[in-house]
Order: C-alpha cells, then structure tokens, then sequence
C-alpha cells in the first residue's frame, strides 16, 4: 500500500519531500445533489502544520472529516500513514486512534468526568492501565492550565474551558495526528485566545496538525501551508506569508478582502 | 338474595389468603423475570435499530412491528399452544415470561431508539474519532447518556408489564389473576376475589407509576 502512494506525490509539505502522513487522491463527496468535494488531492507531510479556510459551505470541514472517515468519501482514496482506510475492511477504528480530532461542538462526554474524559479510550481502547492514563490525564490538563478541573463535570466548564479539556483529550491518546474542525468557532471572542494560546504550544511540538479554521492570525503565526478552499475545491495552496500578502486567484482576494480588515 | 360483597364471602376469602399469596408472589416473579428478558431484548433491538447496517435495522424493524401490531393474548396462545408441537415443553409460568417479555421488548426497543437518537450525533462522531467501534461507542458512551432520557417512558413499561402478566391467566398460568379467577369460579365469591385482585395489581403498579412520574419531572428540570 506504501507504493500505492509513492507515485501520486505531489503538494508535499514544506517539512520532508515524501514523508506523507495523510494523503488523499481524487476524494469526491456528494451529499444527494450536492457535490461538496470535486476531485480532491492534498497530502499532508509528517509534523507539517496545515491550516484549511474558506467561506462556509466551501468543503472544509468535510474535507478534515473525510480524513478520519466521519465522512465517507463518494469516490477516491484516504490514506494514512500508508493505511488506505478507504479501502474494504480497513482497519479504520485503529487509524483513528492515531489521529485525535477537535469538534467544533467540543463534544465532550457529559456523563463523564474532565479526568474521564481523558481516560475513557485510552483505558478501554489502547489497553493503558488506569493509574498511568491518569496521570498521563493530569499532566495533560496541566498542560491546557485545567488540572484543578479534574473531578468536575463538562457541564459545569466555560466553552473556552471544554475545548481546551477537549484538546487534553485528544493528546492523552498520544495521536500522530491532530484535526481541530473550526475548534474556536462556537466559542465567546473573550475565549478564543486562551484555546489559541494551547493550539500555538502545540505546533510548536513536533505533531502533525490539520485545522479547519477562521483565525487568520493563527494562520499567519503556525502554518507551514495554507489552503484555500472554495465550492468544493482547493483554490489555492501554499506558505503563509505568500498566501495572505500575495494570493493569486481572484475568489482568495475577495474572501481575505472581506476577513481582514 | 345475598349480595356480591357479602361479609360471608370476604371471611372465605380471608381463610384462603395463602392462595391469593402464591398468585400474587407467582406475578411478581413472572413480572421480574419477564422484565429482564424485555430490557435485554429492547436494549439489543433498539441499539440494532440505529445501527448503521441496514440488515439490522430490517431486523429490528421485522421485530417490533409483528410483536406490536398483534394482541398479546394471540402471541401467548401461540407459544402456549405451538411450542409443543416443536418439542419444547415449558412451564406454564416461563411461557408467561417468554410471552410477555418479548411483547414489552418490542415497546422497549422502540423506547431505546427513540433515546439513542435524541443524543447528539457529535458524540458518537467523538467515540468514533477515538477508535470507538459501533459497540463500544453505544455500550461506554451513548447508552449511559440515554438511559437518563429513556429512564421515565421506561417504568411506564414496567406498569403495563405487571398489569399485562394477567393474561397468564387465559392459560392457567399460575399467575395472580388466574388463582383469583379459579378460587371464585369453584365458590361463585367473584366479588371479593377481583376487588383483592385489583387492589394487589394497585399495590403493585402505583408506586411503578409514581416512580415513573418522579422521573420524568426530575428530567424536565434538568433540561
């Protein structure tokens, strides 16, 4: 399967030319008569930071959720790490382990505890033992600045609160790759920040990181490689600093002339 | 002329009361049994019902539209009388039991269904994009969830469960409302026969629907 991928290289990412952890070849996605994704080709290189935006209804999310199969693809390939999940019989469920996703809703188990929410897959799907995925647990709500929220329940967190617990558990599954699917948008502006503060620290580890996203500040400061996406296509693709000071198509300006401002 | 309540009548009644035990202890077992055999099917049905595989939803749906769009009694006439006729001999009381367990598990499956979908779809989409199977994802993580919105429509089956092992007593089924109906029928003292009978059945289901009534307040307040 690793050869499969090797010929249809192409938009690597800037950190090693042929590295590719996620790749997608000729992903198309109807929902009916809609056709949200034409003819898809992207692969992500390991440790690359790729950001994804695009006004609403251009495919983004779609896109990342096709990644992890939340989303089956009408037609093409998904292959991770060499593991064409696309396939029949795919080991899809394994895969996922690898790659941790961020919802938008955060999605949190509200019948669960902050700390058994970090837990729960980690004990039950990976087989590590209680006592370590706790305290790996606790180190990583130190990390989001939460390990004081341990033994409370989601329900009683701010929005900025849970998504920041949501990232904790998303790294507790030690994953290869992480997916935020627009993780700031549902949340007050006055809590934006605190969970891009947490998203910054994290690319600046070594994790490859796909997000779906409206914060171009975020953008500008993280990305390796910028995509815009418009009606179901890639319109553009590239560095940061090429992509918000000199875009080259014409619906990239019109979008980026509306968004900042 | 003596009337259908004589005090005459309520004394018999009072000398035979270990009759009126055995039925009523005979319903309780038949109701608890029946009740565990109805929660597992309704639990492995309705989970099968908002199962993504379509085999498993006709199965579910095959399932709960025999069983609820015929009578009860046909259903219990049909084990009572059928199962024989295929080698399977049963007590009369495990025939109330399969009977009627299987009935309410249609209602129940419906009830879990009904309760897995009122869950957010995005928290399955989380189980799943941590390596959760379908299984898995339903048993950890949105059945624990639904069983606090299915709890109340849940005892309301309890109630109509007890009340409905009284057609045990079309099959001689040992059940409460059999010995009652045999004990009248040989001394013609229906009168104080079905009112014990009915206030048991009373004791019984009151508090069930009391319960059920609790629970569905304390869900409301919680939304």
């Amino acid at each position: 399967m690793e050869s499969e991928g090797e010929s249809e290289r192409q938009k690597s990412g800037p950190h090693r030319e042929g590295d590719s952890l996620i790749e997608m070849q000729g992903v198309n996605k109807h929902f009916g008569l809609l056709h949200v994704l034409r003819d898809i080709d992207l692969s992500v290189g390991a440790k690359e930071k790729l950001v994804v935006i695009g006004p609403s209804g251009s495919g983004k999310s779609t896109l990342i959720r096709c990644m992890n199969l939340l989303e089956r693809p009408s037609s093409g390939k998904v292959i991770i790490n060499g593991v064409e999940i696309t396939a029949p019989k795919a080991p899809v469920a394994k895969v996922r382990q690898s790659m941790a996703m961020v919802f938008q809703q955060f999605n949190l188990y509200p019948h669960k505890t902050v700390l058994e929410n970090l837990t729960l897959a980690p004990i039950l799907i990976k087989g590590v033992a209680k006592a370590e995925a706790d305290e790996n647990g606790m180190a990583y709500l130190e990390r989001v600045g939460l390990q004081n929220k341990a033994h409370a329940y989601p329900s009683q967190l701010s929005g900025g609160q849970q998504q920041r617990v949501a990232i904790a558990r998303a790294l507790n599954m030690r994953p290869e790759i992480m997916l935020f699917d627009e993780p700031t948008s549902a949340l007050d502006p006055e809590m934006i920040q605190e969970v891009l503060d947490v998203m910054v620290d994290l690319a600046h580890g070594g994790i490859t990181m796909v997000v779906v996203t409206h914060e171009m500040g975020f953008a500008r400061q993280v990305a390796d490689r910028v995509i815009f996406m418009d009606e179901g296509e890639i319109l553009e693709a590239g560095p940061p600093e090429h992509f918000f000071s000199n875009p080259s198509h014409e619906r990239t300006k019109l979008f980026l002339s509306r968004i900042l401002r | 002329m003596v009337g259908p309540f004589a005090l005459f009548k309520w004394e018999a009644l009072w000398r035979d009361w270990p009759v009126f035990a055995k039925g009523f202890g005979d319903t309780i077992l038949a109701s608890v049994l029946a009740l565990v055999l109805a929660l597992t099917l309704g639990i492995i049905f309705g989970v099968m019902g908002s199962a993504p595989w379509k085999i498993a939803k006709f199965i579910n749906r095959i399932y709960v539209e025999v069983i609820q769009n015929t009578p009860l009694v046909i259903q219990v006439f049909f084990l009572f009388n059928g199962l024989p006729h295929l080698g399977i001999m049963m007590p009369v009381l495990s025939i109330g039991v399969v009977g009627v367990g299987v009935y309410h598990g249609a209602y129940i499956a419906e009830v879990v269904r009904a309760g897995i979908q009122s869950i957010h779809r995005g928290q399955i989409e989380a189980a799943f994009s941590q390596g959760f199977s379908f299984t898995e994802a339903m048993r950890y993580v949105i059945l624990p969830q639904a069983a606090r919105v299915v709890l109340p429509p849940l005892t309301n089956q309890a109630v109509s469960l007890v009340k409905n092992t009284s057609v045990l007593a079309l099959i001689a089924g040992g059940d409460l409302m059999y010995y009652a109906d045999s004990w009248s029928s040989d001394n013609l003292y229906y009168g104080p026969a079905y009112v014990t009978v009915a206030v048991l059945y009373l004791a019984l289901c009151f508090p069930l629907a009391s319960l059920a009534r609790y629970l569905e307040r304390r869900a409301g307040a919680a939304v």
